[in-house]
């Protein structure tokens, strides 16, 4: 059994990182937007902002992709013989990895989702 | 903290002891209820290390001595004393029994409603009568009945699911009950003196602040922030309990889901109420105090109120679902005779909708006139969240497709969940775009949608929980028959009700109002609609009747009726008041499925803690994720303190609503002496050896401090709730700052600079002498620790003044203007944190003193540092705020 197998050396809070990033993200962005258009007035455009929310975005994806990374050394890591619900640490291993990747592809869609948005409006009307 | 492992032994498993490998065979006894209609036992892949039960059962006179121990540490007190149980499968049956009764109760309310809107021009109610019953309707189905269930349920079932004798906290179980029923009694019975809230059940000012005068907006915000408060306990309570609770060798891939589920729910609850409670601060505040958090004149914004009640609100309807998609989760598979498919996919959806729901709040504001980038970027995540929640539905639909779906009641409620949730998952993916909400904001339509969402996520899979779950209460099933009767009619009533109601709101009929004119085409729909309301009615009647009729006769249902493989269906039927007769080692999803002989080890005392020599009530403490034993948890007994702290804390929120401040500090500090009480007889009590034979060749300590102990994890949960509540207060703050052209105000004068930097540097030290007190105590210099402590609390007092008297000293009038009152509840809150952070000082040095806490058995202060770290943060950030931010601005062009 690998050493990094053991409990010590994982942490359940990896688990919360993909989504925490979507959050971070979709705060930064409504943020943004929200103070840009209330310190400008509603018929300015977002030009400056809207560089900002698709700039978070690039960030995003950087740090969803290590997340992502991560996770699939995790799923890979352990060979194909154990089933899912084998009560072996491989296993556990396995799951908590396929969780990871999972849910950056999650937090993927929604961040693309949340770009999208600036994408579409330019201004704070 | 490693350091606190050195009280006994490390905890870990014996290395290589037990039998060898699948050695055991699936022989059952003769006679065993496991037969028959059973899945074949899965192969399950196992580790070299595993712990296997006692080769040989314990002769059966020691068995007997254990099951009599065991039966006498966990005996439920008779007569009035029941009442002071603080056993899970006691209090969790008074919180769903109270959740039903709250749950009728608000159902009559809504068929006033509907005989009102009968006919046009009716007289039923009056108009402000009608106003009460739909906000106390809305109120009580959502904080009385929608989350409590889960809470309440959750409370019940998951000990046993996670084959733990109790929950970590089980006098905090009791409490969160107890206020729950007082907070819940004090609301509804205001409607029967016409005292009731009646701004609807989300509380928009100015309606409720400026022109509602009378008690009604205060029994709504004191009484649910109260309810809160035990929701958020409640919610700590089963966070540690899923993670720190479960049996050995259940890692964290082999929950059972709805554990998953649970353990999401309440985080969320922990993120999600405290913003709702800050704004019912604000708005007691300005209702009380004229601090004008809400008033525009005074540089208030009514918004403010929108975005906190919806930052909790848009949660809540998942904190509501998840829990019930939960029951959906253990029901589908159970009668599909199979494990769920994609296990990882469906806890993937759990996580990602947990998270995701957070970036809706507000699509309930899409009328307010919000930037259309704002709406686009929720309009956003709410199109996203609907991604996991098909997921995990792809996945029950699976199931059932891959296995041998038998009939039976608790399914067919499923499938009436599954029918009523899809329809009201399409009109929230219709309301979800902005333009089409525009059109149907605050009409019928979103009557319909929501209640489709509601009682197809929520109510059905909770009363198919009640027919799936009923044998673990009460050992009878329940009938069949009636059951069936009462599905269809419910199923067809709730859709004559509320079909029409898209309806009655795409012609323009608008919601919570008392009446509407004849001529409009309304009149038959709504007719309809009251005509299903009644059916509606009848079936839940039918269902409560099955639940409450004499069952003497009856014969007791057989050990797992419905051959599922969860551990909750070990339980003898009756079931027994220490829950598992020996907590097992666990290696399956599917336990009583994929483990031989888990039953037969179980009973006879093979596995972990079979006895009670000692006369202590206990359960093992394990690991996060991969649930190795760590410790020999003593849990606390029956006591009536819960119930006295609930009802002295109470009693200061319900004098408070009537503005008798002396009565309510009366009780606020008895409260707080009760409290004392409670914790000083009854937590981190110093055993009578370090460490203890758990059974299977496994010791384990019996106290551990730090942050392995649960106590240390409870107060860390409580304190992300309490600085969710504060940040919210700062949210506020930088919401007002956005909305004005100078803020702070021009001419105001803020804190000052002074005496903010100098409480900051006085609490600062009062931190660092808190951490040196807690060194001190380890090396065993007692009276070090002491003055360490003392000196800690004289600075943290001083403080505490400074940071009062920044706004104090330079004349800030917090009923001027929102920036001042703002300003000075930040600081006042912080203030708070510090008084209580002294309270806590004096208990630990009182108990060091006492004898009851020493070098080695130092809980008390492990929690109480860390209690101070969230405090420094509090205290950082509101001076930083309050007086560093106005520089900032100040510099600014």
């Amino acid at each position: 059994m690998s050493e990094d197998l053991r409990e010590g050396h994982t942490s359940l809070w990896w688990v919360a990182a993909a989504p925490a990033i979507w959050a971070v993200h979709f705060l930064a962005s409504y943020g943004t937007a929200a103070v840009w258009c209330a310190k400008r007035g509603s018929e300015s455009p977002l030009s400056l902002a809207r560089t900002a929310i698709l700039l978070y975005t690039v960030a995003a994806f950087a740090a969803l992709a290590v997340v992502a990374l991560r996770g699939l050394g995790r799923y890979r890591a352990a060979t194909s013989q154990h089933p899912g619900d084998a009560d072996t640490r491989e296993a556990r291993s396995q799951f908590l990895g396929f969780t990871l990747l999972s849910l950056s592809g999650l937090s993927a869609l929604a961040v693309i989702y949340e770009a999208l948005a600036a994408v579409i409006i330019g201004s704070c009307r | 903290m490693s350091e606190s492992r050195d009280v006994g032994d490390p905890p870990s498993r014996p290395a290589g002891d037990g039998p060898g490998r699948n050695e055991r065979t699936s022989d059952q006894r003769p006679g065993d209820d496991f037969s028959g209609d059973r899945p074949a036992v899965v192969e399950v892949w196992r580790e070299r290390d595993d712990v296997e039960p006692l080769p040989e059962a314990p002769p059966e006179p020691v068995q007997r001595e254990q099951r009599r121990r065991l039966a006498e540490v966990w005996e439920t007190p008779k007569g009035i004393r029941y009442w002071s149980s603080v056993n899970n499968s006691d209090v969790g049956v008074w919180y769903v029994s109270s959740c039903f009764i709250f749950f009728l109760f608000a159902g009559v309310l809504a068929l006033l409603m509907r005989a009102q809107l009968a006919r046009p021009n009716a007289t039923v109610l009056s108009a402000d009568t009608y106003n009460q019953v739909f906000t106390v309707h809305g109120s009580v189905m959502m904080f009385l009945f929608a989350i409590p269930i889960f809470e309440a349920i959750a409370v019940l079932i998951l000990p046993q699911m996670l084959g733990a004798r109790d929950l970590p906290f089980p006098r905090l179980s009791a409490f969160g009950f107890w206020c729950f029923v007082l907070g819940g009694v004090f609301l509804c019975g205001s409607i029967f003196f016409g005292a009731a809230p009646s701004g609807g059940w989300f509380m928009y000012p100015p309606l409720t602040s400026t022109y509602t005068p009378g008690i009604g907006p205060d029994i709504w915000l004191l009484g649910f922030s109260f309810i809160e408060v035990a929701a958020i306990a409640a919610a700590v309570e089963l966070i540690v309990g899923v993670l720190k609770c479960r049996p050995p060798g259940m890692r964290i891939h082999l929950m059972p889901l709805y554990a998953w589920y649970v353990l999401v729910a309440a985080v969320m609850i922990v993120f999600a109420f405290p913003p709702l409670i800050t704004g019912s601060l604000l708005l007691e505040l300005e209702r009380a105090f004229a601090w004008p958090f809400f008033d525009p004149n005074r540089g208030g914004d009514p918004l403010l109120w929108q975005h906190l009640f919806w930052l909790f609100g848009h949660p809540e309807v998942y904190i509501i679902f998840l829990p019930s998609i939960a029951l959906i989760a253990m029901i589908v598979p159970t009668f599909s005779r199979r494990p769920i498919v994609g296990y990882g996919w469906v806890v993937l959806a759990a996580i990602g909708t947990g998270f995701l729901s957070f970036g809706l709040w507000v699509h309930h504001m899409y009328t307010t006139g919000l930037p259309g980038i704002s709406l686009g970027l929720f309009s956003a995540a709410s199109m996203a969240v609907s991604i996991p929640t098909a997921v995990q539905f792809a996945c029950f639909v699976a199931t059932a497709l891959a296995g041998r779906v038998t009939r039976s009641l608790p399914m067919l409620w499923m499938f009436g969940a599954f029918a009523i949730f899809v329809l009201g998952g399409l009109t929230g993916v219709m309301v979800a775009l902005a333009p089409f909400d525009f059109q149907v904001h605050d009409s019928f339509f979103i009557v319909a949608h929501f209640h489709y969402a509601l009682i197809g996520g929520a109510l059905f899979p909770v009363l198919g929980g009640v027919y799936y779950f009923f044998p673990i209460v009460r050992a009878k099933l329940l009938s069949e028959r009636l059951g069936k009767i009462a599905f269809w009619i419910s199923f067809i009533g709730f859709n004559i009700t509320f079909m029409p109601m898209h309806l009655t709101g795409l012609r323009g009929m608008p919601r919570r109002v008392f009446t509407y004119p004849a001529g409009l085409g309304l009149e038959t729909l709504n007719l309809i609609s009251t005509i299903g309301s009644v059916i509606l009615g009848l079936g839940v009647a039918v269902v409560m009747f099955d639940v409450v009729r004499p069952r003497r006769k009856q014969a007791t249902s057989p050990r797992d009726p419905w051959k599922a493989g969860t551990l909750e269906w070990v339980q003898e039927m009756p079931g027994k008041d220490w829950g598992i007769r020996s907590i097992p080692e666990i290696d399956s999803r599917y336990p009583l499925w994929q483990q031989p002989n888990l039953v037969r080890d179980i009973d006879e005392g093979r596995f972990y803690l079979p006895d009670a020599e000692e006369k202590r009530r206990e359960t093992l403490v394990t690991s996060v994720i991969d649930a190795s034993p760590e410790q020999c948890q003593r849990l606390p007994g029956s006591s009536f303190l819960p119930m006295v702290a609930a009802l002295t804390v109470g009693g200061f929120f319900i004098f408070g609503t009537f503005h008798w401040w002396t009565l309510a500090m009366i009780s606020l500090v008895t409260g707080l002496g009760v409290i004392i009480l409670w914790l000083w007889t009854g937590t981190a009590q110093i055993p009578e050896s370090t460490t203890k034979d758990v059974g299977l060749g496994l010791r384990l300590p019996l106290y551990v401090s730090g942050s392995s102990s649960i106590g240390y994890w409870g107060m860390c949960v409580t304190m992300f709730a309490d600085l969710t509540a504060f940040m919210s207060i700062v949210f506020g703050y930088f919401f007002f700052w956005t909305i004005h052209e100078d803020f702070p105000p021009s001419g105001s004068t803020g804190p000052g600079v002074f005496w903010p930097a100098i409480s900051a540097l006085l609490i600062g030290s009062a931190w660092a002498l808190t951490l040196l007190a807690r060194r001190l105590n380890r090396l065993g210099r007692a009276r070090a620790f002491q003055l360490s402590l003392a000196c800690s609390s004289v600075f943290a007092l001083l403080g505490a003044g400074a940071l009062i008297a920044g706004p104090w000293r330079t004349g800030l009038d917090p009923a001027s203007h929102a920036y001042s009152a703002t300003v000075w509840l930040l600081m006042i809150w912080s203030a708070l944190h510090v008084v209580i952070g002294v309270i806590m000082h004096l208990y630990c040095m009182a108990r060091r003193f006492a004898g009851r806490m020493t070098a080695r058995h130092d809980i008390e202060i492990h929690n109480v540092a860390l209690y101070w770290h969230f405090t420094w943060l509090t205290v950082i950030i509101s001076v930083l705020v309050g007086a560093g931010f106005p520089l900032v601005t100040g510099s600014m062009p």
